[in-house]
């Protein structure tokens, strides 16, 4: 069925476009955007009073599927997703058996299309197991529809294996992603290493552990040519070298969490292990730098690196629990407060964080509005609030926005021209109305 | 009628960060009372009967753990003594799980030596109706031993505030260093670190103390030397070469010791290392070393933290 979205301030950062306007969405993509469009034959939502953007992407998402459905599925991840206002997820490689090769991709991408609730672009493995020894079948998973390569969780530690695989990249046009930490200088750290785990008595992670790999594989990229994208960059030293290899026109991209935005190792002095996640939780130097970086523009995107985990395995002391919260359903929420309430960027760059920035540096569809793109479009209601509690479409729940009121949410999710989740006033989400002329 | 003074503030004691001068001048000013009870000839008085403690010990411990007991039984308390060896916690029950099924038995109060910071809390915030007593939580705090050095040197010096304390090794993995800054800052008392740059974690100057490397500039004018355990197993862990060289530059010695004022204390919170952080002739010199009064205080120390706990609670 086609849908006609009306009266909806429409903001596509791709185009410039921020006005009210209404929005045609034919055979599961954009077909028009105009003033008033009159349609036949199609549902119609009225989108007074709320915005509408090209829908979210999330380009670091844990799925857990396969091997780890206790903590996350497919099916849920995906509709915790859309929650969010997400209209595509990159699924990560470090599933269990690992997405190395090409059988792994197939199978996520064939759940995906059965019990999906948005689209899913699988990462794959940069090395055979993760294990950073020998890569990957590279052009295999590309031609299987991985959209990039990572060992995420892990750095690729080996810096020859490391150049080898983005030589390799670039024939391939691919982006590898990178988490960028050194395991010895991280030395067991369960936190930032700064005031609060002395105070704390935690092993701590230094700012050097991400910066130092940074540096290397900035001059790695130039090296080789290839594009290295930066996950969830943490501190104020990767944001400067990054800001200085983009003048020198190196192909790197970084990617910064809604939680590094909006927390610091402070909130760690309550030992909740929904605070617990690598990297952590930096101080409130680093989180002005990331701040700052996103302004900037050193920052191209905005990624959950969404980490569910039982409930059982948080339930546990700090050491001895795994990192990662969960970040999918809140993200929006916490952005737009972060960053546009407190006055660091405007809405129309946000979305771009959100949608058009993640698509554009991974040469995805979506991210647009423009004519011929994928109907894909979240609905925005910045009035409304979000009182996060322990309830998520997602199976886990180590969120570390348990408990808080954010202002502005998603409403309603748009995949393909369906509507995958809305959760509009009663008045206005009355079933689509069948417009007659 | 209680006064405002002659309670604490919080249920349990999970570490001295929280806790205000009056309060802690409150805990030593009890441990007085019952150092005395300690010196009698029927060394016992009932002031927690029918109360049962659990000591609930998850990591190797000797003077803290008898420490413990003797002040419970002190104070007329049942005691029950869980170690984590030979227990479910072999076969890999939780912390949380362990802890649930001894609250089912209706303990009082428990206390609680682990290897991993904030698990008193953890268990604090969990049970509504138990006292939690950290005996030491990894590298955070170990708030009883900072009281019990504490009280030694007030016993000593008659004062807290304007004392020179040099505190001295292996400050990075010593929750005893972080009890006692905290402690010795809130009653105004000058604290100087020194250690090796790889034995000081990131940024301690911030808790309010003077960081120098030079082990003779840390003991020029001080009162109270206090010397850290060198955790032996971190040798060759790029902490330091060799103990020869952690002895030759930050080892206690007679000689360095005439830097300090006259009557300097010489403190440990034991287990020593004789010949490692501290030479035994200092170590077991009357002159200097308060180190096994600081045993014998800690038993009245603990015996006014069970007390103001659990005891002056259930007498209202």
């Amino acid at each position: 069925m086609n849908l006609l979205i009306t009266n909806a301030r429409v903001v596509d950062p791709s185009q410039d476009l921020d006005g009210t306007l209404d929005v045609l969405i034919e055979g599961g993509t954009i077909a028009r955007i105009d003033k008033r469009i009159k349609a036949n034959d199609v549902d119609v939502i009225d989108a007074s009073g709320l915005v509408l953007a090209p829908g979210f992407i999330d380009l670091h998402t844990h799925l857990r599927e396969p091997g780890q459905e206790h903590k996350e599925t497919i099916a849920t991840g995906t509709r915790a997703a859309v929650a969010g206002g997400y209209t595509a997820v990159c699924a990560m490689a470090n599933s269990v058996p690992p997405n190395d090769e090409r059988a792994v991709t197939e199978m996520v991408l064939a759940e995906s299309a059965r019990n999906g609730s948005c689209r899913v672009y699988p990462v794959g493995a940069v090395s055979k197991g993760l294990a950073g020894e020998e890569l990957a079948e590279l052009a295999d998973l590309r031609a299987a529809g991985c959209v990039a390569v990572s060992d995420d969780g892990k750095p690729v530690y080996n810096a020859q294996l490391m150049r080898r695989a983005l030589e390799y990249c670039s024939m391939l046009g691919m982006p590898l992603i990178a988490h960028e930490e050194d395991a010895n200088l991280s030395d067991g750290g369960v936190m930032h290493e700064g005031y609060f785990s002395t105070l704390l008595g935690m092993r701590g992670i230094p700012a050097a552990s991400e910066e130092t790999l940074v540096a290397r594989d900035v001059i790695l990229a130039e090296l080789t040519g290839a594009h290295v994208h930066i996950a969830h960059l943490s501190t104020a030293g990767a944001v400067e070298i990054m800001r200085q290899a983009r003048e020198r026109g190196v192909r790197v991209t970084a990617e910064v969490t809604p939680h590094h935005l909006a927390l610091s190792d402070a909130d760690v002095q309550s030992f909740s292990t929904y605070l617990k996640m690598n990297p952590p939780l930096r101080s409130d130097k680093h989180r002005q730098a990331i701040l700052e970086g996103v302004a900037d523009g050193t920052i191209d995107a905005i990624a959950t690196d969404h980490a569910p985990h039982h409930f059982d395995e948080k339930n546990v002391e700090f050491d001895l629990a795994p990192f990662g919260v969960i970040g999918l359903e809140t993200a929006f929420g916490v952005c737009y407060e972060q960053l546009v309430r407190e006055g660091v960027i405007g809405l129309p760059r946000l979305i771009e964080l959100l949608s058009t920035g993640p698509a554009r540096i991974f040469n995805l569809p979506g991210g647009t509005l423009r004519a011929g793109s994928l109907g894909d479009v979240t609905l925005l209601d910045l009035d409304a609030q979000q009182h996060v509690t322990k309830q998520f479409a997602s199976k886990a729940a180590n969120s570390p926005f348990i408990g808080r009121t954010l202002q502005g949410r998603v409403v309603t999710t748009i995949v393909g021209g369906v509507v995958k989740y809305d959760i509009r006033e009663p008045k206005k989400a009355a079933a689509p109305q069948r417009k007659r002329k | 009628m209680r006064t405002e003074s002659s309670v604490l503030r919080s249920k349990d004691l999970l570490g001295i960060e929280p806790l205000t001068p009056e309060e802690i001048t409150l805990i030593l000013d009890t441990a007085e009372g019952f150092k005395e009870v300690s010196e009698r000839p029927v060394k016992k008085v009932p002031a927690l009967r029918g109360q049962l403690v659990i000591n609930l010990f998850m990591e190797a411990s000797t003077r803290t753990r008898v420490s413990f007991e003797i002040a419970e039984k002190r104070l007329s308390a049942d005691t029950l003594n869980f170690s984590a060896s030979g227990s479910a916690v072999e076969k890999g029950e939780t912390l949380i799980d362990t802890a649930e099924n001894l609250v089912a038995m209706h303990p009082n109060m428990i206390v609680i030596r682990h290897k991993h910071p904030g698990s008193p809390k953890m268990l604090a915030e969990r049970f509504e109706n138990i006292a939690v007593i950290n005996a030491g939580d990894g590298a955070h705090e170990h708030p009883t031993q900072a009281l019990l050095d504490a009280f030694t040197i007030r016993e000593r010096l008659g004062r807290l505030q304007g004392v020179n304390v040099a505190i001295v090794g292996d400050i990075k993995y010593s929750r005893v260093v972080r009890s006692n800054i905290h402690l010795l800052t809130k009653m105004k008392a000058n604290v100087t670190l020194s250690a090796p740059p790889t034995l000081l974690p990131a940024e301690i100057e911030k808790m309010g103390v003077r960081v120098v490397h030079s082990l003779d500039e840390a003991i020029e004018g001080a009162d109270v030397v206090m010397m850290l355990r060198i955790q032996l197993e971190r040798q060759g862990k790029l902490s330091f070469p060799s103990l020869r060289e952690y002895y030759n530059t930050f080892g206690l010695t007679r000689e360095r010791l005439r830097r300090a004022k006259e009557g300097v204390l010489v403190m440990h919170p034991g287990p020593m290392n004789r010949g490692v952080e501290i030479a035994s002739d200092v170590a077991d010199d009357p002159r200097y070393s308060v180190i096994l009064d600081q045993v014998t205080n800690g038993v009245a120390v603990r015996m006014a933290v069970l007390y103001l706990l659990g005891g002056a609670h259930a007498s209202e």
